[in-house]
């Protein structure tokens, strides 16, 4: 079985035996668990692309999550939209503000840090432009009504909702795995790994790179529309804050940018670890975010690569290892 | 010319106050393998980037098969068929050989499989096949280099810019690399290479230009230009010509009876 | 609207406020000048300074200013460490490391000082808080008039420093080529480790002249943090004119901003010239190297 094969069907069975948690326990902990933590790794996931494969390290990934959230929020309660329309409209419009941010940022050649500090400079201008229009709700923000059914993508249970966001997931998992296996995600790595290089070679960096963008920015819009859906509640803070661009480019670089399985498992572990601080200490506010911090920094100073990276760095000290002792011996 | 593949006419260069390229016109004819010397600094890499598009000259224009494609973007220049290599080796340094070397494939074939297959081809054609599923960074300096003429090979080009693929190998390296290079231009692709190994200008070359300064100084067969005054005195220093030639004469006179 | 009676006591203000994010913009700038990185953690920075002075204030009745001496080495040694320490570890050889390692500095600074503080906004009550001084028609707060004075003197002492000093000369010769110093026996992890010093020194300093007049919370940092980048990248990364000016200009189209289009819509003309800049003249005014 190739490479690619196997990884499709490891999804597959990720999915599945996701799918029959539902099916197996009626417990609100672990069903909230299992959501909320399916949740940062759609946004990791989302991050990812953009971060992990593209190379290009947003800061402000919360400008799409925004958008899709507010984009989910607006069409229901202003123009009397259903929620799945409303979805598409979020996805698209996010992806839509994606691309046009990729444009002006692409095509004036900022990366690294500037790229960075840009996208933080463009969600902190819609914050307070959330802040101060009325149809955002301004400070107060909007609130969803409560009408429970399927067609209006709010379930009576966390089971309905966690199906929902493994969907997501699963979406994201495939459009991961299409990126490792075509030549869109060879060319976005190539710009990635040496820019020059890809274009020498034939790599138009700018196309390749808003294409990144606008999937990127979709699934933080899809990451926005569910949690309007799950809290019926949206305000600039939540929407537009550092809070949402931290945790999407922390379950990413934690569990392994560029790879498949990375923002799941950078997710999962974060989680976990904030589970059992609020077990042993209690709700503390900015404990979560203080554990982030510490996990994040600890892991660029000694896991660069991440938790899904642990076997490649492993093997390439190896390697080191012995290319040394084999240097010494001839 | 209707044969030349490349032609490049008056272009210039400037940064700054510094006269990089200064009026330099030449043509590559088509299936050749031909050399672009000089001195460091001479603005030969320059010259390269000029070409393929990544730096826009001041004024001047490069035709490419007779189509004006001056300052045309780097991807575009790929896609008609001109592909250039780095002086300072540009692998794409996490990823393995072969997943390198198809993404230069990947500009003619869309299909994922089928260019990690075709990489493979390219691979054997410059000696890589045993370090095919090694990442580029476990490389010497001979296979990045190989690695980077195959990158380049994959994209199928028809005219391909060699900036010093020789330097940094040790003789043996360079040994095995020349014949590699011969076969490139025997397979029909149109070489000029920029070279500071001279054994490998005058093997492989049939035909020199000489860049100092930013100017052409001289032109010709590789045995033409290293006898050429200028082509010595811009290597060695003024007046060193003359001092060569006054010392030939000098230990002739002795060798006479 | 462009009454003078207006106008003048908001350009004050911003001309005051503004010398004290020239003073915050001028370590960041030397960070970058000699670092090559961009600190992230440059506003947390500023918060733990703020929160030091508060502290020395409310438990210790330590004046501000008087606090000088105290925090302002303070902040040196926290630079110091966690450019040796920590982020010197980091980069494995790519700048994006160190972008996230500072990030998540600033992250753990800030969600510690929740922790610890809470969210609630915290102010100091001096002897000479609400002491104004006439200034031409306007009056002006005192603590302002200070930091103004202060911001000066500490951004004249920092250019002594890189300027006329041996610490200097090294700082500049490895901000210029970090090899051929290296090869001149310069210690290039020590000169980094005291320009992140030095750099978070001047924080301290800053925090001392802002607190009388403003205030604390743990989100205080990032609300300096564009804003400082915004004074560097506009002057040009590396250029200390650059910083002083620019500082000067960013209060100045902060206060105007507030004036007439109301204090969140008023920040966002900073955020503005911010985006314009990177896209339209990354060197900024004076983008020269130290």
């Amino acid at each position: 079985m190739t490479g690619g094969l196997r990884d499709l069907v490891s999804i597959a069975a990720f999915v599945l035996l996701v799918a029959t948690i539902p099916l197996v326990t009626d417990s609100g902990v672990v069903l909230n668990f299992v959501m909320m933590a399916l949740y940062a790794a759609l946004l990791g996931q989302a991050w990812n692309i953009l971060g992990g494969f593209g190379g290009q390290f947003s800061f402000g990934h919360a400008l799409f999550f925004g958008t899709g959230a507010y984009l989910q929020a607006m069409a229901q309660l202003h123009g009397g939209i259903n929620a799945w329309l409303a979805l598409a409209l979020a996805v698209a419009g996010s992806a839509g503000i994606g691309a046009l941010v990729g444009a002006l940022t692409f095509r004036y050649g900022l990366k690294g840090s500037y790229f960075a500090l840009v996208t933080l400079a463009f969600a902190e201008v819609f914050r307070i432009l959330a802040l101060s229009v009325p149809f955002t709700g301004a400070g107060v923000g909007l609130m969803l009504p409560l009408q429970e059914s399927f067609i209006n993508m709010q379930f009576g249970s966390r089971k309905g909702y966690l199906y929902l966001v493994l969907a997501f997931v699963a979406a994201a998992l495939l459009v991961t795995w299409w990126l490792k296996n075509s030549r869109f995600g060879a060319y976005l790595q190539a710009v990635r790994d040496n820019e020059d290089a890809a274009r020498a070679i034939g790599v138009n960096p700018f196309g390749v790179k808003l294409g990144a963008i606008a999937l990127s920015a979709g699934f933080m819009g899809a990451g926005g529309a569910f949690y309007v859906q799950v809290f019926q509640y949206i305000d600039p803070g939540i929407a537009y804050g550092p809070a949402v661009s931290v945790e999407a480019l922390v379950a990413a670089i934690v569990g392994g940018m560029g790879t498949l399985w990375g923002p799941l498992l950078g997710a999962l572990v974060l989680h976990l670890l904030a589970d059992v601080t609020r077990n042993l200490f209690g709700q503390l506010p900015g404990i979560n975010m203080v554990i982030y911090g510490v996990v994040l920094v600890l892991i660029v100073m000694f896991l660069p690569r991440g938790i899904a990276g642990l076997g490649a760095t492993v093997s390439a000290l190896w390697r080191k290892r012995q290319k040394e002792s084999g240097d010494r011996r001839g | 010319m209707a044969d030349s593949l490349l032609a490049i006419e008056g272009l210039s260069k400037s940064f700054g106050g510094l006269k990089a390229v200064q009026d330099v016109s030449l043509a590559v004819p088509a299936g050749s393998l031909t050399a672009l010397i000089g001195p460091n600094g001479a603005g030969k890499t320059t010259l390269f980037a000029l070409m393929s598009g990544f730096l826009t000259p001041d004024s001047g224009q490069v035709l490419f098969d007779g189509q004006d494609i001056t300052g045309r973007a780097p991807h575009l220049n790929a896609r008609l068929g001109m592909t250039r290599t780095f002086q300072i080796v540009q692998p794409f340094a996490a990823q393995t050989v072969r997943d390198n070397i198809a993404v230069g494939v990947h500009l003619h074939l869309k299909d994922r499989r089928a260019a990690l297959a075709q990489a493979e081809e390219v691979a054997a054609r410059v000696g890589l096949t045993a370090q095919l599923d090694k990442p580029a960074s476990d490389l010497t300096v001979a296979g990045r280099k190989r690695l980077e003429l195959a990158r380049a090979l994959a994209t199928r080009p028809r005219l391909l810019l060699l900036d010093e693929v020789l330097a940094g190998l040790n003789p043996q390296e360079i040994a095995e690399m020349i014949p590699v290079v011969r076969g490139i231009m025997q397979g029909g692709v149109t070489v000029l290479m920029i070279e500071h190994v001279m054994q490998a200008v005058m093997n492989l070359a049939q035909h020199v230009w000489v860049l100092a300064q930013g100017q052409l100084i001289a032109q010709g067969s590789p045995a033409e230009v290293t006898a050429h005054e200028k082509v010595v005195e811009a290597y060695l220093g003024h007046g060193t010509a003359a001092r060569l030639r006054a010392a030939a004469l000098a230990s002739k006179s002795e060798a006479l009876p | 609207m462009f009454d003078s009676a207006i106008l003048f006591p908001s350009l004050l203000n911003g001309i005051t406020t503004g010398a004290v994010y020239a003073l915050i913009a001028l370590g960041l700038t030397l960070i970058y000048g000699v670092l090559h990185i961009i600190n992230f953690a440059h506003g947390a920075a500023l918060m733990v300074a703020l929160y030091a002075v508060y502290l020395l204030k409310q438990h210790w009745g330590i004046d501000p200013y008087l606090a000088l001496p105290l925090v302002v080495p303070g902040m040196f040694a926290l630079g110091y460490a966690l450019q040796r320490l920590i982020i010197n570890r980091s980069s494995h050889g790519k700048d994006e490391n160190i972008l996230l390692v500072t990030l998540g500095i600033s992250i753990v600074l800030e969600n510690a000082a929740l922790l610890l503080f809470k969210s609630d906004t915290r102010t100091i009550d001096t002897a000479y808080t609400l002491t104004t001084v006439a200034i031409g028609p306007a009056m002006i707060a005192l603590p302002k008039l200070v930091a103004f004075a202060g911001a000066l003197v500490v951004s004249a002492l920092l250019l002594w420093i890189v300027g006329k000093t041996d610490l200097g000369r090294a700082i500049r010769a490895v901000a210029k080529e970090k090899h051929g110093a290296k090869l001149m026996g310069i210690d290039v992890d020590h000169v980094y480790a005291m320009s992140f010093g030095i750099g978070l020194a001047c924080l301290g300093a800053a925090a001392c002249f802002l607190l009388p007049a403003y205030y604390v919370n743990p989100q205080v940092g990032s609300g300096f943090v564009l804003v400082a980048f915004t004074v560097v990248v506009l002057g040009g990364m590396g250029s200390f004119g650059g910083a002083l000016l620019g500082g000067l200009l960013i209060g100045v189209v902060e206060s105007l901003g507030g004036l007439y289009l109301g204090e969140s819509l008023g920040q966002i003309g900073i955020f503005a010239i911010f985006i314009a800049v990177l896209l339209f003249r990354p060197q900024g005014l004076f983008g020269a190297r130290i």
